[in-house]
């Protein structure tokens, strides 16, 4: 046993020498796996880590919302329907919601303006206030100012006190948030008293939400009823469609580099190909040369595979991956800026490193495999 | 005891190129004596010595060693028979470049997973017994041709092989160290190692040391001279 440990040392120090003695060709093949595996490792964290973000932030969102549909769009819903929906068996609350979209001309973005709940104690507005998300103060340069200044549609001017503004933790959902009191938003856009954009619903028991989908169906027609585990996966749907689109580009790029390997291991210079056979013809194994390029093998793509992690977790996590936010993130003109929090999903680790360390290894071992069966007597002839 | 029973080796076999390199070699090479194998470019002494070393398979006939027949043998026994009973020097060294004397020496003996110390020791001796263990730390690509061939000898020893093959060991060296060659061959052969070689230099088939001299052409064996008295 003591001897098989000291086969193996022997064989990779013999390995790290002769990696050392070509290491231009090394390291470029060191350097366009870590690039590889830097990318696919960035996209799935950061893909990893939204869909959690974004789990993590509904937490406290309604169980359900009631839309009022006409024509297939979206309408706004009397207030009468608050207390009927209050009224059916199982919902603890119902509360109606004012929000919309505002097109900002000055820069072109488009903001969500809402009125915060009731319940949320802690962003009440009288009138003549407002609070913002941390885009909207990013794009209005907004973090010394103090007042915002919106146009309606009708040409009027709104000259709002900012009373707040939210921090980059939820920007996912805030980034495009401006909050105004309900007189306010109902000014700007010129609604009447007795009508939401949609109603809240705050469910007792969440096995019962289906059933009470299908009562409100039943109750109010025409209605549409979005539950909070619609939005977690259209969330997640947009973000793993993101996801999937790259990985996608990102797989020919795969393919290319096995190619590569393949071809660089295929094209054992002559001189690799003269030691092959000169470690053979003195007594080494077909065995101890595959063992070594094994180690050579493994050195490269076990190296590269931690190195293009590691800077993939740096990027995402402490870089809020900034060579990719624009293609994952999306969201309009604001792009929410928010910290990602560091969480690692290891079955996609493994996943990562069996679909890009196998097909290395098996691409430089076949080739190699093939020059280390020949007869070792081409060394004397 | 090597013994070759109608050996023929052929090349590219059923190919345009089809070569024969031996034929119909039957001869036996006795244990402790040094053997020469004699005959212009193409007489096919390369050939039998990459046979006889366990390197390659005859095409047609047998060969033992001792009683053992190697010629069929899988690859793995092959090349556990080729490390224990065999040293090679090559025509061109054939030295790994980018490894250092010492580590070219001990290289045979990686497979084996020995204890470094050992190796090391045991290589330095051997690179002491060839005079040139002052140079145990240099690249191997530094080394005139003198001190190429005699770490190669180190190399070809280093797992105390029972026969050492030589193939042309003379071909790139001047007079005086095809002197200093054929002492170190006499002092092997005092320790009782078995060497086998090729040539085409008089000076190795008239030295004093050879005990036997096989002359071949054409890949035929055409004269068997015992020269040891």
């Amino acid at each position: 046993m003591a001897n098989l440990f000291a086969r193996q040392r022997y064989l990779m120090d013999f390995t790290i020498n002769s990696m050392r003695r070509r290491s231009g060709r090394n390291l470029v093949l060191f350097t366009v796996y870590c690039l590889i595996i830097f990318i696919l490792a960035s996209v799935m964290l950061f893909g990893q880590s939204i869909r959690q973000e974004a789990k993590a932030l509904l937490v406290n969102a309604p169980e359900a919302t009631v839309q009022q549909m006409v024509m297939g769009r979206h309408d706004l819903i009397s207030g009468d329907r608050v207390a009927e929906l209050q009224s059916i068996r199982g919902v603890r609350h119902a509360e109606g919601r004012l929000w919309g979209y505002y097109f900002d001309p000055i820069n072109g973005a488009n903001y969500t303006i809402m009125v915060p709940s009731a319940e949320n104690t802690a962003h009440q507005l009288q009138p003549g206030q407002t609070i913002l998300g941390p885009g909207v103060v990013a794009n209005r340069e907004l973090v010394r100012g103090t007042h915002l200044f919106l146009l309606a549609d009708y040409g009027e001017i709104f000259r709002l006190k900012i009373k707040e503004k939210l921090d980059t933790e939820s920007a996912l959902v805030s980034a495009d948030l401006v909050l105004l009191s309900e007189p306010d938003f109902r000014k700007f856009f010129r609604l009447p008293d007795n009508v939401y954009t949609d109603i809240a619903l705050s469910i007792r028991n969440e096995r019962e939400i289906a059933t009470i989908v299908g009562k409100i169906g039943n109750q109010i027609p025409g209605s549409r009823v979005v539950t909070r585990d619609d939005i977690l996966r259209t969330y997640a749907t947009i973000f793993s469609w993101r996801e999937g689109l790259l990985l996608a580009l990102l797989g020919a790029s795969i393919v290319a580099f096995v190619i590569f390997a393949f071809d660089k291991a295929a094209g054992l210079s002559g001189e690799e190909r003269r030691e092959i056979g000169i470690l053979k013809a003195i007594g080494w194994d077909t065995s101890d040369v595959l063992a070594m390029k094994f180690w050579e093998g493994a050195l490269v793509s076990a190296g590269a595979f931690l190195l293009g992690v590691l800077l993939a977790y740096l990027h995402v996590f402490f870089f809020q991956a900034g060579l990719l936010e624009q293609v994952l993130k999306g969201w309009s003109v604001i792009y929410p800026d928010f910290q990602l929090r560091a969480q690692i999903d290891l079955l996609q680790i493994v996943t990562l490193a069996f679909f890009t360390v196998v097909p290395y290894t098996a691409a430089t071992i076949v080739p190699i495999w093939r020059t280390a069966v020949t007869d070792p007597d081409a060394v004397m002839r | 005891m090597i013994k070759l029973d109608n050996v023929s080796k052929i090349y590219n076999e059923g190919q345009p190129n089809e070569a024969y390199a031996l034929r119909d070699v039957t001869l036996e090479i006795m244990a402790g004596q040094t053997t020469v194998l004699k005959g212009p470019s193409g007489s096919g002494k390369t050939t039998l010595l990459t046979l006889v070393g366990c390197l390659s398979r005859p095409t047609v006939g047998r060969i033992h060693l001792g009683d053992e027949m190697v010629s069929g043998l899988p690859e793995k026994f092959m090349t556990e028979i080729r490390r224990k009973k065999f040293g090679f020097v090559f025509q061109r060294f054939n030295l790994v470049r980018g490894l250092s004397v010492l580590e070219n020496v001990m290289l045979p003996s990686y497979p084996l997973g020995p204890k470094y110390s050992n190796l090391r020791q045991n290589a330095l001796r051997l690179l002491g017994d060839v005079e040139i263990a002052d140079k145990a730390q240099m690249k191997v690509e530094n080394l005139s041709g003198g001190e190429a061939q005699r770490v190669a000898i180190a190399r070809a020893l280093i797992n105390d092989p029972d026969f050492m093959i030589a193939d042309e060991p003379t071909a790139n060296l001047d007079t005086r160290l095809v002197g200093e060659f054929l002492k170190i061959v006499k002092k092997l052969r005092g320790q009782g190692k078995s060497i086998i070689m090729s040539s085409h230099d008089p000076r190795i088939w008239q030295a004093d040391i050879v005990d036997r001299v096989i002359s071949m052409e054409d890949g035929r064996v055409i004269a068997d001279q015992d020269v040891s008295k």
